[in-house]
């Protein structure tokens, strides 16, 4: 059977895939940019628009880093927001289970759920360092291997919270003066070894019974995390057999958990240069990656690796003699991609081999080693790759990131949606009014009144 | 002429369907939508439609119901409400002018998160936000998070400003929490984001700042995440019954609602503040005092008691207040505001008994007969919130 593709517009991040310097980029701050991406998602009607999260400005070298993009908004409210101008798309925010109570964001998501008519969607985090505990009363309280625990529990505390609320409570009968049939209606109590809570949560049930839940970790226990609770998992692996793997892998855990292979949707995020012709937008790629690795950042990326102050090296000469600092990571702090340099003495012996076979300068290495856009080509060939990977169960769709605010995704929209619909394998009007509807998960989630 | 700088500010307090316990009944009431973004939109457009200059959202951490005995588990009250600020959100970019202030509990949670969300409220609202902060400090409130015991709170100690007590506690721990949202908002420059090719840096990082503020209850380091706002400062808005609430609107505030019973009472309230507002060293910085009244406007006096008698019937008792309480014509108001205007109180926070009622003859009759007595702007004279309540954009503590 051919499977539909499930398409979501990622909002630019605070990193060096975005690039400031275009001259068509706007502002990452005003709300005419939000507006702007999400209405184009919305008229290309994609699944959802998503929302990043980091809550602590990065630093490197001990400074605050100022070479890429910098600032955002808080999501609940931008999203709250977007739903005065938007009328279908999914609005779905990154919030981590640390530095948050499950209270709280349960009633965030649930009026967010309420305000946009049932599109709130979940992206569960679990951000843990020190670094961004400093921002927070509750400081950088948690030991890294108690993150998934906090996380699970965070989550299925906020599950029982949207579910203290059925559905049928509200009669608001005036001519009886009954406004609530239950009068315990949102009671609950919780009790773990994370959370300690009772009384009566304060938002009756949202129309899809509370937000999608999406999960994106990578780590044995971020899958086994998503395997059991999520809706759908945001990747990173964006490739045929990287996603192969990757898909079997997350979909192979669902049966323990008595849940059926589409209960759990597989999107990775992914970058993607339009042009005319495959060999123009190889061109355009190109350039882009040069934008995106000026001199200045291709040292400061490798510093991440290395581990130490590189700001002598010339980007355009060879890579340092000495080894990468193996230990704790001094140089750059509150950036999730520290933590993707498992091994840096194999990734350096790879990088050195490279730049010796390549005779790459530092700058041309990271341009090589460092993310490499997904789709790359003509509107056709994309929507055929697209297409491909997704029939060939290396996802279920993809979380798209334009590098550019707040046009990147025009061309896209305009060119290479038009064919997937012509294929058959996107959908060319909304068949739902939800984020779970546009998912093709259930029109809501189970615990609701029938 | 679109200014008038001799009348009286007006902002209305919308909560769910009134503040008559029985509003929900009330002819045009709609209490099936109160979950509804229309709901919000269509009442905020309604003020705005009348040039208030803002409106407040009422916020509890509980499910609300009943005012006077919030565990209560009654079945004949509105039960249930969304988050203040993601209301505020939903209806800003649908209005244009009237500024736009959720409640925000400080109590229980973290002042980084609520700095970013009202800095991100004033974008986009394009810089017409405010935040009304307020303490949670009942038992029930303490549990929904599990995190706290505050200890034995006790409303009354509230009139008590030199004992040290857990109410006094947390009213000193808001002034820090309210101190760290500012410094929040501060903590980056105007002119941060440079954009600066020629040097490949996208701010200028001498122009953030850490706020590193320590304080008994916690810490927090900065900088914010999200840009300095639109208006720099949004107002800060806190309402008060007795000295210890007025000592933190003295210290930290823009606009302290207060809840006089009359115009001796005003008075006396307005001398207490003043007084504050010297020992925290603003003497001379704006703090506008705004009296709260709970309004039930008819056409003749008469007809405004009966509805209200109609309105307790229902809910079956009398209807008490934590306030003021009107009832009576719009030209009447009109008196009584005026009067309280010239004995010091800069604006009015009014709270309609009954929505769309109440709040249709605030905008519909009070406004006009203000107008007509040149006490009231016929048209919006700015654009921020800051603007319309005469402050100016400040500037940046951290600035050089
Ligand atoms: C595709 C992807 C996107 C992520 N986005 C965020 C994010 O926006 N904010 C954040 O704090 N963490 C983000 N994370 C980090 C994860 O939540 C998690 O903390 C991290 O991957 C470590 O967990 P793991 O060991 O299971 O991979 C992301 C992870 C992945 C794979």
């Amino acid at each position: 059977m051919t499977k539909q593709i499930h398409l979501a517009a990622h909002f630019p991040g605070v990193n060096n895939t975005t690039v400031w310097s275009d001259p068509a980029a706007g502002s990452h701050i005003e709300f005419s940019s939000f507006v702007k991406l999400a209405q184009t998602a919305e008229r290309a009607k994609f699944d959802f628009f998503f929302l990043a999260e980091g809550l602590r400005l990065r630093e490197q070298n001990g400074q605050i880093y100022d070479l890429d993009v910098v600032g955002r908004p808080d999501t609940f409210t931008v999203l709250a927001a977007l739903a005065a101008v938007t009328d279908r798309l999914g609005l779905t925010g990154t919030i981590n289970s640390t530095f948050n109570e499950p209270y709280e964001v349960a009633r965030q998501f649930a009026s967010l759920d309420h305000l946009s008519a049932g599109r709130a969607g979940w992206n569960v985090v679990t951000s843990w360092d020190a670094f961004t505990g400093e921002n927070f009363r509750r400081g950088g309280f948690l030991p890294q291997e108690q993150r998934y625990e906090r996380a699970k529990t965070f989550l299925s505390t906020a599950l029982e919270l949207f579910d203290s609320w059925r559905g049928d409570e509200i009669a608001a009968d005036v001519e009886s003066g009954v406004y609530l049939r239950d009068p315990a209606a949102g009671s609950f109590a919780h009790r773990d070894a994370h959370f300690d809570i009772s009384g009566r949560f304060s938002v009756p049930r949202s129309p899809q019974g509370g937000p999608v839940i999406l999960q994106a970790g990578d780590s044995d226990e971020g899958r086994e995390f998503a395997a059991a609770k999520a809706d759908a998992i945001f990747a990173r692996h964006g490739t045929l057999e990287a996603g192969q793997a990757f898909y079997a892998d997350v979909k192979g855990r669902l049966a323990k958990y008595g849940r059926r292979h589409e209960d759990l949707l597989v999107l990775p995020a992914a970058t993607f240069v339009l042009g005319d012709t495959d060999a123009d937008a190889q061109e355009r790629a190109d350039v882009v990656r040069h934008q995106q690795v000026s001199g200045q950042t291709a040292i400061k990326l490798l510093e991440q690796l290395w581990n130490a102050d590189l700001s002598g090296y010339d980007p355009d000469g060879p890579l340092p003699e000495f080894d990468p600092v193996v230990g704790e990571h001094t140089v750059a702090r509150g950036r999730a991609s520290v933590r993707s340099h498992r091994d840096p003495l194999a990734t350096a012996r790879e990088w050195r081999a490279l730049a010796e076979a390549k005779n790459l300068s530092i700058r041309e290495l990271i341009i090589q080693t460092s993310g490499r856009q997904n789709f790359i080509g003509a509107p056709a060939t994309v929507a055929e790759k697209i297409n491909e990977l997704v029939q060939a169960d290396a996802s279920d769709g993809f979380i798209l990131v334009p590098h550019v605010t707040p046009g990147g995704l025009d061309e896209f929209a305009d060119t290479v949606v038009p064919l997937l619909q012509e294929r058959g394998v996107f959908r060319t009007e909304y068949t739902g009014t939800t984020l779970r509807e546009h998912l093709g998960l259930d029109g809501a989630r189970p615990g609701g009144a029938a | 002429m679109g200014i008038t700088s001799t009348g009286p500010h007006l902002a209305v307090a919308l909560d769910g369907a009134g503040w008559h316990p029985a509003a929900w009944r009330a002819d045009g009431a709609r209490p099936q939508d109160l979950l509804s973004a229309g709901y919000w939109v269509d009442l905020v457009r309604e003020a705005e439609a009348g040039a208030l200059d803002f409106v407040t959202i009422e916020d509890t951490l509980g499910p609300g119901g009943d005012r006077d005995n919030p565990s209560a588990t009654g079945t004949d009250q509105v039960v249930g409400h969304l988050d203040s600020v993601l209301v505020a959100a939903r209806v800003a970019p649908l209005t244009r002018r009237i500024g736009i202030v959720p409640t925000a509990v400080v109590t229980h949670t973290e002042p980084f998160h609520l700095s970013k969300a009202i800095a991100t409220l004033d974008y986009v609202s394009g810089g017409r936000a405010g935040v009304r902060v307020r303490i949670a400090w009942t038992e029930d409130d303490s549990r929904l998070f599990g995190r706290r015991d505050l200890g034995a709170v006790r409303l009354e100690d509230a009139k008590q400003p030199h004992l040290r007590s857990p109410l006094a506690d947390l009213f000193d721990e808001t002034a820090d929490y309210v101190e760290v949202l500012r410094r929040l908002w501060d903590s980056w420059e105007d002119d941060a984001e440079i954009r600066d090719a020629a040097t490949g840096r996208f701010i200028d990082r001498d122009k953030l700042h850490y706020i590193d503020f320590t304080g008994k209850w916690f810490s927090v380091k900065g900088p914010s995440i999200t840009p300095r706002p639109p208006q720099g400062q949004p107002p800060v808005v806190s309402l008060a019954h007795a000295s210890i609430p007025y000592r933190l609107g003295a210290r930290q505030s823009d606009v302290l609602i207060v809840t006089p019973f009359d115009k001796t009472e005003a008075i006396n309230v307005l001398d207490e503040v003043r007084a504050e507002q010297a020992v925290a060293g603003r003497a001379d910085e704006t703090l506008h005092v705004f009296g709260d009244i709970v309004v039930f406007l008819d056409e003749t006096t008469q007809a405004a008691r009966d509805r209200k008698a109609r309105l307790d019937d229902l809910a079956g008792r009398e209807f008490a207040s934590d306030t003021g309480v009107f009832v009576g014509t719009p030209a009447e108001l009109a008196d009584q505001v005026l009067d309280l205007h010239a004995a010091g109180l800069s604006g009015f926070r009014l709270r309609p008994a009954t929505i769309p009622h109440d709040l249709r003859a605030i905008t519909r009759g009070l406004v006009p007969e203000l107008r007509s007595r040149g006490a009231f702007r016929s048209d919006y004279e700015a654009t921020t919130l800051r603007g319309l309540l005469g402050l100016s954009r400040p500037a940046n503590r951290y600035a050089a």
